[in-house]
């Protein structure tokens, strides 16, 4: 008998789940408008809608390296396999042309298409869910006064399970709270923009909180993450760091791609601070104060070793002859373009080699208007032993820390996974 | 402490230091004055060679580091009797103005055409894009690429290096 109602309870919830899930899944097609001419001509509106474009990062995945701007195709590497942005200039045909003011504001905030189909959770709906509709509606605006651009994006690299589009609804089930939020209670103005900001158009969680097995955030929001084999530093423990960060050293970070303090933003940050520095500075402001109000108190800031007794001969001389003519005390770019030690490099002093490994083997690419951070490619200079020393050189005999036990794994991974 | 290297096909030992940048081991010691030194830093490509069939700025690259390794100049694709398919066709479209940067671009096409039978505009404009010339030649060193390109020489050679 008892065994009868838990079955019948445990079927009741399965059945209420269902359809809860259902009623998510199935979403009606939105009609489609027919003029792809600019909504509004209003210039403030599209000043804001700039701006809301540029904190939001609609840019940073919705155009390829190649492609044009806001035309996606970019490949977002997840650990499921890869999907590729979509085209969110206002074509009719292949991109948001046909989307009315409603279909757009119902993908920002519940991560549904104009057609009814389930967006992947790659597209960071389930922080853009808590935009103000003003700023949906600005957004809206701008996107569709950019030039429209006939792409079709490559299609998207998934095991079948995930290509099945309606179980997306369990994970939204999860993980999307819709609608706008309260912000910091009793926190003064910048502090409460600074909070919408980094949660909501910002979406930094997206890369700087760890993701669980199905891709949800974990309960450390912030609390560091990875992203396409680059690690996201923490953004609660900025006081850990050799020089602790300020919060006008993070805004300078933000805004020029560039700390005098902790080094250059690399890898997929890069293109973050690219858009941040068309965003207002108030607003830049805003996120830095906030960042550095959710600190929490973490370790000891980083203690330098006085001695390591690790042979790092063969990583000072290729050093000498690969790394030295900019990153040595006395090279120019130190001393006259005052960029900052390795020592005191996020990349050199985080736990995890990752972003070393990357820097190295990558460099940092050319980017317009931002090309005076640049480092050239040595992936087909260095072989892999050799990467390994110089990477324990710069550990031991820079940073003055302790060595990296995973280095030899993570060079090796790096290679096969991102410059095969 | 000699450093052995395979240069243009032929086993050279050198007694540079290990860490002296290969640019400088080829034009001070072993007398290979194709390369330049443009500026030391990875930026311009006047000092490209191939290390391992691929484009390396030579002044960033360790001796240590292409110890065993396969190196090849623009010495070794022709001479000025015998030029090689690229160093004719930067010849004949006169690519060249001042020509401090013509070697590394020469050695940087040569890596793309052994590697792409047929590259498109677009390949070769990407795949050339560290190299800068000053002179402004661009187009002349394009059209000498595309040349190349279009017969599909240095493709076809690829197996007999």
């Amino acid at each position: 008998m008892r065994l009868k109602t838990k079955i019948a309870g445990l079927c009741t919830i399965a059945v209420i789940c269902g359809i809860a899930a259902l009623t998510w899944a199935l979403q009606p097609a939105i009609a489609p408008i027919s003029s792809a001419a600019p909504m509004t001509n209003d210039p403030q509106m599209l000043t804001r809608g700039q701006s809301v474009v540029a904190l939001g990062d609609c840019m940073v995945c919705h155009t390829s390296n190649s492609g044009a701007p806001y035309a996606g195709g970019l490949p977002l590497r997840t650990p499921f396999g890869t999907i590729y942005s979509t085209n969110i200039t206002p074509d009719p045909e292949t991109g948001i042309g046909s989307w009315s003011l409603a279909a757009f504001r119902r993908a920002i905030r519940h991560g549904v298409s104009r057609d009814g189909h389930l967006l992947y959770p790659a597209f960071p709906y389930i922080h853009y869910t808590q935009m103000t509709d003003k700023d949906i509606e600005a957004a809206y605006a701008y996107l569709m006064s950019r030039t429209p651009v006939n792409y079709t994006p490559p299609d998207n690299e998934l095991p079948l399970p995930l290509r099945f589009r309606p179980s997306l609804a369990f994970w939204n089930m999860l993980y999307l709270r819709p609608g706008e939020r309260q912000t910091v209670p009793g926190a003064d103005h910048q502090i409460q923009r600074g909070h919408y900001l980094v949660n909501s158009l910002g979406h930094c969680a997206s890369c700087h909180t760890a993701l669980n097995a199905i891709g949800g955030e974990a309960k450390a929001m912030l609390g560091g993450g990875t992203v396409d084999g680059w690690e996201a530093p923490s953004l609660t423990t900025l006081g850990s760091t050799k020089v602790a960060w300020t919060a006008k050293q993070l805004e300078s970070y933000l805004r020029t791609g560039l700390s005098a303090e902790h080094g250059a933003a690399k890898g997929p940050m890069r293109a973050v601070t690219e858009r941040l520095a068309e965003a207002p500075q108030a607003d830049v402001e805003a996120i830095a104060r906030y960042i550095m109000s959710i600190q929490v108190t973490a370790d000891a800031p980083l203690q330098q070793t006085a001695s390591h007794n690790m042979p790092t001969q063969q990583g000072a001389t290729l050093f000498a002859a690969a790394c030295a003519s900019c990153h040595s005390a006395s090279a120019p770019m130190s001393a006259s373009a005052q960029r900052p030690s390795l020592a005191l490099s996020h990349s050199v002093n985080s736990d995890n080699p990752a972003n070393l490994i990357q820097t190295m083997l990558g460099g940092v690419p050319w980017a317009v208007p931002h090309s005076a951070i640049y480092m050239p490619p040595f992936a087909d200079v260095l072989t892999d032993e050799q990467i390994i020393s110089i990477a324990q050189y710069i550990r031991a005999d820079i940073g003055k820390l302790p060595p990296w036990q995973d280095l030899p794994q993570k060079v090796v991974h790096a290679r096969k996974e991102i410059h095969p | 402490m000699t450093t052995k290297i395979n240069l243009n096909g032929i086993a050279k030992t050198t007694d540079s230091a290990p860490s002296s940048p290969l640019l400088y081991v080829l034009r001070d010691e072993l007398k290979l004055n194709g390369a330049k030194f443009g500026c030391g830093l990875g930026q311009c490509g006047a000092c490209t060679v191939l290390l391992d069939d691929k484009p390396v700025f030579s002044c960033l690259t360790p001796l240590a580091a292409v110890a065993d390794r396969r190196v090849r100049t623009i010495e070794g694709l022709g001479s000025a009797d015998a030029p090689g398919p690229l160093q004719a066709a930067f010849i004949k479209h006169q690519a060249a103005q001042c020509g401090y940067c013509i070697a590394g671009m020469v050695m940087r096409a040569q890596a793309l055409l052994e590697k792409l039978a047929h590259p498109t505009e677009e390949q070769i404009r990407e795949h050339m894009e560290p190299n800068l010339c000053r002179c402004g030649t661009h187009m002349r060193i394009l059209a000498a690429i595309h040349e190349v390109a279009a017969s599909g020489v240095l493709h076809a050679k690829k197996g007999l290096k």
